[in-house]
């Protein structure tokens, strides 16, 4: 059994389809990356995994589990994480306060506390800065923090969108790099990204998304070679 | 030609309106530091008399600070203004003097006059926070995703619900609020008389302050409450209840209301369903004063209100020749609101807070 699975899922924005029956599985373990154009459907594919878009047909199945019964908030209870579009830290709490956020649910004062090294050590940068107002913090630095949050809820599948987002091009490096730890030390991803040629490095399998729909799938390998991906994502001539 | 581009740039810069209410502004300012000098010059007030003024502003501040709160921590987290707040704090008045005529009638309040006015305070904070819980869920919650004017009209008509809910139970008429001997005379504070009321509001009002401030900075409740209110999608995706953090908001805006309440009928010793207007009207000014949505901000709009109430009949009026100044309090407090907008539209504290948001 697959860790999540979409089933068919369409979701609306108003009147706006955004998604046409997606149909998708994350194995336990793997990186899986969406990839696509801007409006292609894959932010609001993680927002409806999170239910912050509910579908309006389709099933989304997590462990088993039908996550379409439950509100927003329950869903981190269930072990999906998210680090959203735009990293959405809270500027006006600290450092501390928003790791603090991200471990909201949980109640094993120890636990948290190795979560917390485990972040600092991932992220030595938070632990200078930790009594910092998080809106201070340079673009790179918040997208650590926003990571770093989604790990405090000690995820067993991180939702990611964009974490290259605005960030220059030796930061995106080693936020990748970040990513690829993180899923070593047990942490299955779905990776969001514009960034296709760093999202397919990393990858296990890939899908790509076109006004909704899943146009195309399989392997990071056979996505690089493909000549669609190659000629519209991967800006190769 | 320099001249005629730096003209040319200011004149863009600042239109015919923003100089007309600058124009305006600084001459209401000339005339009241006018008023202010010939105060000072002509009127027999010591410098007791003048320190007993703002002690007593201290006083009426600390009530103002207290349901301004209310109002702050409301707009912080839902970006609307609950013109209902005022009401709770009727409704907080009432329940505590229903509950102080019952033990007086048993006897409980002259045996135990402390313990007495302690359960009016738990009584009125508990009383105010049902009501406001009542609010948000019939008022409020169901308009959530509606444009940010519909909450604000049903905000409006929630407030006259409860004010002839209120009336139509109570009565129109004031009721007499029990007496309280132990609060009866004055203490003297540096020197100063004042009644003991107003000494017992400062005190309490700087207490729960400072109790609310460490709640909102330290507790995993306050934590959230801040989340919240800077983004409702990401609270949700840490697990956060958003509604549930939205209504442990309202108690706590309208546990403060509850708690200014019982220390304003223990100063005015009389309850009346449209007393939550003109205190609320006032909160409201000061929480804009001192910038919506700023907690620091509404506890010093509130005392910047009631001090300025207090003294500027005296300092301000007095000079200019005014008879019986104590009757424009409220034009001075208004006027004030105009001028802080005019010169700090953000308020006093707002723009510290806009520069922390980017």
């Amino acid at each position: 059994m697959a860790m999540l699975e979409l089933h068919n899922v369409h979701a609306y924005y108003g009147h706006i389809h955004a998604l046409k029956g997606i149909s998708l599985t994350v194995e336990k373990g793997e990186i899986v990356t969406l990839i696509g154009a801007n409006g292609a459907g894959k932010t609001s594919t993680l927002r409806v995994i999170t239910m912050l878009l509910p579908p309006t047909e389709g099933q989304v199945r997590f462990e088993g589990e039908d996550l379409t019964q439950y509100p927003t908030h329950v869903i981190v209870r269930k072990g999906i994480a998210m680090v959203p579009e735009g990293r959405g830290i809270f500027a006006r709490l600290t450092v501390m306060e928003n790791l603090e956020m991200g471990a909201y649910t949980r109640t094993d004062k120890k636990a948290i506390e190795e979560d917390l090294e485990r972040v600092f050590t991932l992220f030595p940068r938070l632990k200078e800065r930790r009594r910092q107002l998080a809106g201070t913090l340079s673009g790179g630095e918040q997208q650590m923090l926003a990571i770093g949050r989604a790990l405090m809820a000690r995820p067993r599948l991180l939702l990611m969108d964009e974490p290259s987002m605005g960030l220059a091009p030796i930061l995106v490096e080693s936020i990748f790099e970040t990513i690829q730890q993180i899923n070593r030390q047990g942490t299955t991803i779905l990776l969001v990204e514009q960034n296709a040629h760093m999202a397919l490095q990393i990858a296990h399998r890939g899908y790509v998304l076109r006004t909704g729909e899943i146009v195309l799938q399989g392997t990071a390998q056979e996505l690089q070679a493909n000549e669609m991906v190659q000629k519209t994502y991967l800006g190769m001539a | 030609m320099d001249w005629k581009r730096r003209f040319e740039y200011w004149r863009r810069r600042y239109d015919l309106t923003d100089v007309v209410v600058w124009a305006f502004g600084l001459s209401i300012l000339a005339v009241a530091v006018y008023g202010a000098v010939r105060s000072l010059q002509t009127t027999p007030y010591g410098w007791k008399q003048w320190l007993q003024f703002v002690l007593y502003g201290f006083s009426q501040g600390g009530v103002y600070a207290l349901i301004a709160l209310g109002y702050t921590l409301v707009y912080g987290i839902l970006f609307m203004i609950n013109f209902a707040h005022g009401e709770i704090f009727m409704f907080g008045a009432f329940g505590s003097l229903f509950v102080g005529l019952a033990l007086q009638r048993i006897g409980f309040w002259d045996r135990y006059p402390v313990l007495s006015l302690i359960i009016l305070f738990l009584v009125a904070m508990v009383v105010s926070s049902t009501v406001a819980v009542i609010v948000e869920r019939v008022a409020y919650r169901p308009l959530r995703k509606a444009p940010r004017l519909v909450p604000l009209i049903t905000a409006i008509g929630a407030s006259f619900t409860l004010q002839y809910t209120a009336r139509s139970f109570f009565g129109s008429g004031p009721r007499a609020y029990p007496e309280t001997p132990i609060l009866a005379g004055s203490v003297n504070i540096l020197g100063i008389q004042i009644g003991k009321p107003y000494a017992l509001t400062i005190v309490v009002s700087l207490l729960m302050m400072a109790g609310l401030y460490a709640y909102v900075q330290f507790t995993k409740t306050g934590k959230a409450m801040r989340a919240v209110a800077e983004n409702k999608e990401v609270a949700a995706l840490m697990g956060i209840d958003v509604d549930r953090v939205i209504v442990q908001t309202f108690i706590l805006g309208a546990s403060m209301a509850g708690v200014a309440a019982v220390l304003y009928s223990v100063i005015y010793i009389q309850v009346k369903f449209f007393m939550g207007f003109i205190p609320g009207i006032k909160a409201f000014t000061a929480a804009v004063l001192g910038g919506i949505g700023n907690i620091p901000g509404a506890m010093l709009g509130g005392y910047f209100l009631g001090i300025f109430e207090s003294l500027g009949p005296a300092l301000i009026l007095e000079g200019l020749g005014v008879t019986a100044p104590n009757q424009l309090k409220d034009v001075i407090a208004f006027t004030m609101l105009v001028m802080v907008l005019i010169f700090r539209p953000t308020g006093i504290l707002g723009e510290a807070l806009a520069e922390e948001r980017v």
